[in-house]
């Protein structure tokens, strides 16, 4: 496989993407190994050692204005924000991924209705439809993650349909049609196939997008609803606090701003090794 | 040719414009169905759990809702273009004059945060292009990927918390001073934060398009032969590189608009500046439909409408593309 030699080539050279791979990484562990790692239960309330600041002895990096323990809630939001990125990412792709193939693959009025209804999406600023999704469902964790996921059905869409449409013209297509293989068939080998590098590109590149568009809804109270809590709810409860303990505002931005830096420069590095026509 | 050139532009505007117009129309359609893609009765959802029957099947009648959903869109599209845009039950108010005057401080906010966001993007961009590789250049570079990756409403209440709360420099909310306050340089001061806050990512964004399509021109045959003639540097940089690298740099401009219209939303609520985002976000807590659907409606529109100057320029910069 060619492109996975490119993909190792570039992480050789690129010292970004290594970095970019390393914070994913970190990140993802802590979040898979919370029980683990945390030194308390996420939710023991504890008024008594209310806001305490990081490098306490018991409470590393400090307390919220309930007196939990914050490293153990950065731990376990680090599941509710990367979790939901991510299955919000993978529900914008797949949905984007069967519009861009309909419209390629049939054309004709197909390709008008989907692409129409694209512009139509794209004439959203693009935080503003998210918002306007949540007032019709109603706020909540999942209604959130299907309110962004729609936002991004368009930047899915319109790369597969792009390649459906290169790949249709190739020879090895006709080839493949002359030889009777069937318009299904066709669709799920060779065309499907080669969206996979752009898809892939595309997929890391967003993720954190994703990642900061849950928190911001979060952070408004449209998205994660309590006790649940991720790191834009986190951030959103400690702004009344942040004049006697900024580090309870600090940290869960901190926490996103290197999720969202892992992801892009990850998705920087892959795009440069496997797409670069995008450079 | 010149009035050939002018039937092209003329022949591309009206085009352009035309095709806006489905698009409007989608959007009118996507924000009609805030209110009727509602799970439940959006009447009884409006009036709270205290409502009477009486009172919800009053509200039903006025909101058209006992009719088919063709006629109900084509009352309410006929309504909004007569400037009827509903009433806000909770503020007990005409949803439009309270959408424009909101509107007026969105567009400050936005517009601040774009003049940070080309000044400063289009500044970074050609000082790392045309010094690629240097240490100037690698800075630039990495300062501008993590500014794409700051989550809006983080860096706002780190600004908060340094400038406003610590050294005392800036206000840490609000648009104008409680008591003396109102003018132009005390509006200017409160727009500070918000607005660098809301451009800093766009800037970034900026400062990456801006580079490659710098890059890319400068190898072109054309920046090689004005060099040759002697040009200094500076001159074929604004003549020659800048001049044809404007349309990708546009392009990402009318892109930036539309994060920066979303992106005020969160910036809004941080600063507690009295925009239509922060409007919003309550409305859609207290169930105000007709509120929510007056915000969306005007930041779409003003989003498409734009798009549609940005196509514009690029054929004023660029005539090949009247013809198309």
């Amino acid at each position: 496989m060619s492109a996975v030699t490119d993909v190792v080539r570039m992480f050789r050279k690129s010292g970004s993407a290594v970095f970019g791979l390393a914070l994913v990484v970190v990140l993802g562990a802590a979040a898979l190994l919370a029980p683990l790692l945390a030194p308390h239960d996420p939710d023991t309330i504890d008024t008594a050692r209310r806001l305490i600041r990081p490098l306490t002895v018991g409470h590393p990096l400090g307390t919220d204005e309930f007196g939990r323990d914050l490293l153990s809630r950065l731990l376990y939001g680090a599941r509710t924000s990367l979790v939901v990125g991510l299955a919000a990412t993978a529900l914008a792709a797949a949905l984007g991924s069967v519009c861009g193939l309909l419209a390629g693959f049939i054309g004709r009025w197909v390709d008008q209705l989907v692409m129409r209804s694209i512009d139509t999406l794209m004439a959203f600023p693009y935080f503003l439809l998210a918002i306007a999704i949540i007032a019709t469902l109603g706020p909540g964790l999942v209604n959130g993650m299907v309110a962004v996921a729609i936002v991004n059905i368009p930047f899915y869409g319109r790369i597969v349909r792009a390649t459906v449409l290169a790949v249709k013209q190739t020879e090895y297509v006709e080839a493949a049609r002359a030889l009777g293989v069937s318009e299904l068939r066709l669709s799920l080998t060779h065309v499907l196939r080669n969206c996979l590098a752009p898809l892939i590109v595309a997929v890391t590149l967003n993720v954190g997008g994703m990642i900061t568009a849950l928190a911001g809804l979060s952070f408004l109270g449209l998205g994660v609803q309590p006790p649940t809590s991720d790191w834009g709810s986190m951030l959103s409860s400690s702004r009344q606090y942040m004049n006697v303990a900024p580090h309870v505002a600090a940290l869960p931005g901190l926490a996103i701003f290197m999720a969202v830096l892992g992801f892009n420069l990850l998705g920087d590095g892959l795009r440069d090794a496997l797409d670069p026509r995008l450079r | 040719m010149a009035a050939v050139g002018g039937h092209g532009l003329q022949g591309y505007v009206a085009r352009r414009i035309l095709l806006a117009l489905p698009v409007l129309v989608g959007v009118s359609l996507l924000v009609f169905g805030v209110m009727r893609l509602a799970p439940g009765d959006p009447a009884a959802i409006m009036l709270g759990a205290q409502a009477t029957a009486e009172d919800v099947a009053r509200l039903r009648r006025d909101l058209g809702l006992d009719r088919p959903v063709a006629v109900q869109y084509l009352q309410w599209m006929g309504r909004v273009l007569q400037g009827d845009l509903g009433r806000s039950i909770p503020l007990g108010r005409e949803v439009l004059p309270e959408v424009l005057l909101r509107f007026k401080a969105t567009v400050l906010l936005t517009s601040g945060a774009l003049l940070i966001a080309v000044a400063m993007g289009l500044a970074a961009g050609i000082v790392s292009a045309t010094r690629q590789y240097s240490w100037l250049d690698k800075l630039s570079m990495a300062i501008a990927v993590t500014g794409v990756s700051l989550p809006v409403f983080w860096t706002g209440i780190m600004l908060i918390l340094v400038f406003a709360l610590s050294l005392r420099w800036f206000p840490s909310a609000g648009m104008v001073s409680p008591y003396g306050g109102g003018g132009g340089a005390d509006l200017l001061w409160h727009l500070a934060l918000p607005a660098v806050t809301l451009g800093t990512a766009s800037a970034a964004a900026v400062a990456r398009l801006t580079r490659s399509s710098v890059l890319e021109i400068i190898r072109q045959d054309y920046v090689r032969a004005a060099r040759a003639k002697g040009l200094t540097e500076r001159a074929v940089i604004a003549r020659h590189v800048l001049k044809n690298a404007l349309n990708p740099i546009l392009t990402v401009v009318g892109v930036q608009v539309g994060y920066l219209l979303g992106g005020a939303i969160l910036t809004e609520t941080v600063f507690s500046w009295p925009g239509l985002g922060s409007m919003m976000v309550r409305a859609i807590q207290a169930r105000d439909y007709p509120l929510v659907q007056g915000g969306v409606l005007l930041i779409a529109t003003t989003f498409v409408l734009v798009n549609l100057i940005v196509d514009l320029l690029y054929a004023v910069f660029d005539p090949r593309i009247r013809y198309e």
